[in-house]
């Protein structure tokens, strides 16, 4: 097991230095710089220079980007043009708004993938399958920013079920971040609960048709018990790789429900950098991103190994 | 005799809506405290005559007739949910795949100790009974295996788990289905040795399929003979051995491989059995048999009775006369 681990971390770490060179290298394919949106249209040739020279821009390439690993290493992302704080800093402080958006997002659309998965697999080719099937084919087929904004107008703005958008943070009030975070997460969890019936489904499938299914029959066990004790647990295997996938995408892809709700997460902080081409924030926060993934991959490799005996042998 | 335990009557089994026909009247009984041997070639029927009796049959299989009576009491007029409850309790099985039989994300102890559990044994009892029943099925420090998984254990190891888990629910009918087919040879005769001393131990009624006569000759007491879902014959293992009455036992027979024979082409049995969608009006093993007459693809034989205990399906059955060697050769 702790070999098993320090090789995967090992795996991280040259995962992680390609991603800071690609983060560091991607922003000089991007056309224009941070002065276009310091300084406004007047500002003079001379103006734009010492600004330039200010950031750190007119030195050549390599040096800048040794600059740039040499903070990194110390932990500095950096300082934002823009926001006028360090880069760290603001992804922390966004931090816990994405995490909760996620993890409840992901908690939905697992108690809700998984269920409805089961469902369709012990009614295989019967209504209830089809209706799940159906179901997930169109989680998976809407457009999320399409069904948030609908949410919105049906639960906020026709009833007023729940705030148009905005974030509460959990600290302040838990009601109200419950309120806040309910109807963005569901719209993010409605494209993962498609994805992750499906995988259930089709796991679910396989598993039951294996030989050890029919010793359970054998055994006089009753179908819940075999769905519970040998099904399931042997068809989360694969779901968990699925999971961990929803998981990475949720903390990293949820930059279009943010921006739809008005939730001030880290997608987007990314994507306010990308607009003002503040490359400290860009940088910082990509590599943010990868750490999350990776880490996100780290502990379904571990999982793994909890939930399938086989995988700690190797 | 004794009442048999189990009785099977008039067994039938379709395919696909019932035009296509798996066993075709099988009937037998089992004695209690004996062996039934049950012979056939792959298709014959074996697997399904196995499932039919713990009511496993695959969906798109149907029983179409027959009763299948243990100790009294007949399963196939059961509701599923009691015939359900006979399983792991008064009927058990072992699969012929240990590799894949076993759950391979629940601890090998835990496998045995859920049918213990299922009789109302309390958790820590059913513990230490499986660490008995390791004993009992000769696996090697039993107390550390039973918190192993499959994956840590040989085929040979996992075929006795399979073992430990039909003997836990001490059943009135045993049925093990080519137990020892995908072994290896010595690991074979191992687990035959240990079915063949459990058997005698506790007096099991063992319904034993395989497709080996040498296996059929060291544990079977009696021989059921299945020949494209029909029964060939059904007789006492020496009389199967010694005066064969059905052309197909015979052939079967003649097919063994002996290690002092003069070398040449291994017996066969010529052509092949019919396909389960096209079976003939007939005999099903007409066209095969060196004795066919005109009759056997007219009517399909009834098993009749040879002698008082042995039954052969054939309109010409041997009788007692010398076998036709030249006819087979």
């Amino acid at each position: 097991m702790a070999r098993f681990l320090a090789k995967r971390i090992a795996g991280a770490f040259v995962v992680l230095a390609l991603v800071s060179l690609m983060s560091f290298a991607i922003i000089w394919l991007v056309p224009g710089d941070p002065t276009a949106a310091f300084l406004d249209t007047s500002a003079t040739p001379e103006q734009v220079a010492r600004l330039r020279h200010e950031l750190g821009l007119d030195q050549p390439m390599i040096i800048q980007m040794l600059d740039w690993y040499g903070r990194i290493l110390h932990g500095d992302l950096g300082h934002s043009i823009l926001l006028n704080r360090s880069v760290t800093a603001a992804i922390l402080e966004r931090l816990p708004v994405t995490l909760s958006l996620a993890g409840v997002a992901l908690t939905l659309a697992l108690i809700a993938g998984v269920s409805a998965g089961i469902v369709a697999a012990v009614n295989h080719n019967r209504w209830p399958d089809q209706v799940v099937m159906t179901a997930a084919l169109f989680g998976l087929s809407v457009p999320d920013f399409w069904l948030g904004i609908m949410l919105i107008l049906l639960l906020a703005v026709k009833f007023d079920f729940f705030p148009t958008g905005g974030y509460v943070p959990i600290s302040e009030d838990p009601l109200g971040w419950l309120d806040s975070i309910v109807m963005p997460a569901m719209t993010l969890a409605v494209i993962q609960v498609g994805f992750i019936a499906r995988m259930t489904r089709a796991s679910m499938l396989e598993v039951l048709n294996q030989d050890f299914i029919r010793t359970a029959d054998a055994k006089g066990l009753t179908r819940t018990e075999i769905m519970l004790h040998h099904g399931l647990p042997n068809a989360l295997v694969p779901v968990l790789t699925v999971a961990g996938i929803v998981a990475g995408a949720l903390l990293g892809g949820a930059v279009i429900i943010e921006q739809v709700f008005s939730i001030p997460g880290v997608g987007r902080l990314i994507i306010g950098g990308i607009l003002s081409r503040d490359y400290p924030v860009i940088q910082g926060g990509l590599l943010f991103l990868a750490v999350i993934y990776l880490g996100v991959n780290l502990a379904v490799d571990i999982l793994y190994a909890a939930v399938d005996p086989r995988v700690r042998l190797e | 005799m004794a009442r048999p335990i189990l009785e099977v009557k008039g067994l039938t089994t379709t395919l696909a809506g019932g035009t296509i026909t798996i066993l075709e009247d099988v009937s037998f009984g089992l004695q209690p405290g004996e062996v039934l041997g049950v012979v056939g070639e792959s298709g014959s029927g074996k697997s399904m005559l196995a499932l039919s009796v713990m009511g496993l049959l695959p969906k798109a299989v149907r029983r179409t007739a027959g009763r299948i009576v243990l100790d009294g009491e007949d399963l196939a007029a059961l509701s599923p949910d009691r015939w359900r409850e006979r399983r792991g309790s008064d009927l058990a099985m072992i699969f012929q795949e240990p590799m894949t039989a076993l759950n391979p994300v629940m601890r090998v102890g835990d496998q045995v100790a859920e049918v213990l559990r299922r009789q109302g044994i309390p958790a820590k009892k059913a513990r230490q009974e499986t660490i008995n029943l390791f004993r009992k099925v000769e696996i090697p420090s039993p107390e550390q295996r039973v918190r192993g998984y499959p994956h840590e254990l040989s085929g040979g190891m996992r075929q006795r788990v399979m073992i430990a888990i039909a003997l836990a629910a001490n059943p009135k009918v045993l049925i093990a289905d080519e137990p020892t087919t995908a072994l290896d040879v010595t690991v074979q005769a191992q687990i035959l040795d240990l079915l063949r001393k459990l058997q005698k131990e506790r007096g099991l009624s063992l319904v034993f399929i395989t497709h080996d006569l040498g296996v059929i000759a060291e544990i079977a007491d009696r021989v059921l003979v299945l020949y494209a879902g029909r029964v060939a014959e059904i007789a006492p293992v020496r009389k199967i051995f010694d005066n064969p009455q059905h052309p197909y036992t015979r052939a079967l027979l003649a097919s063994i491989p002996e290690i002092d024979r003069p070398r040449g082409r291994l017996v066969t049995i010529e052509g092949a059995v019919p396909s389960i969608g096209a079976m003939p009006k007939g005999c099903r093993y007409a066209s095969r048999c060196p004795f066919r007459r005109d009759i056997c693809e007219q009517e399909s034989p009834r098993l009749g009775l040879v002698s008082s205990d042995q039954a052969a399906a054939c309109v010409q059955p041997f009788g007692f006369e010398k076998p036709q060697e030249e006819a087979l050769a």
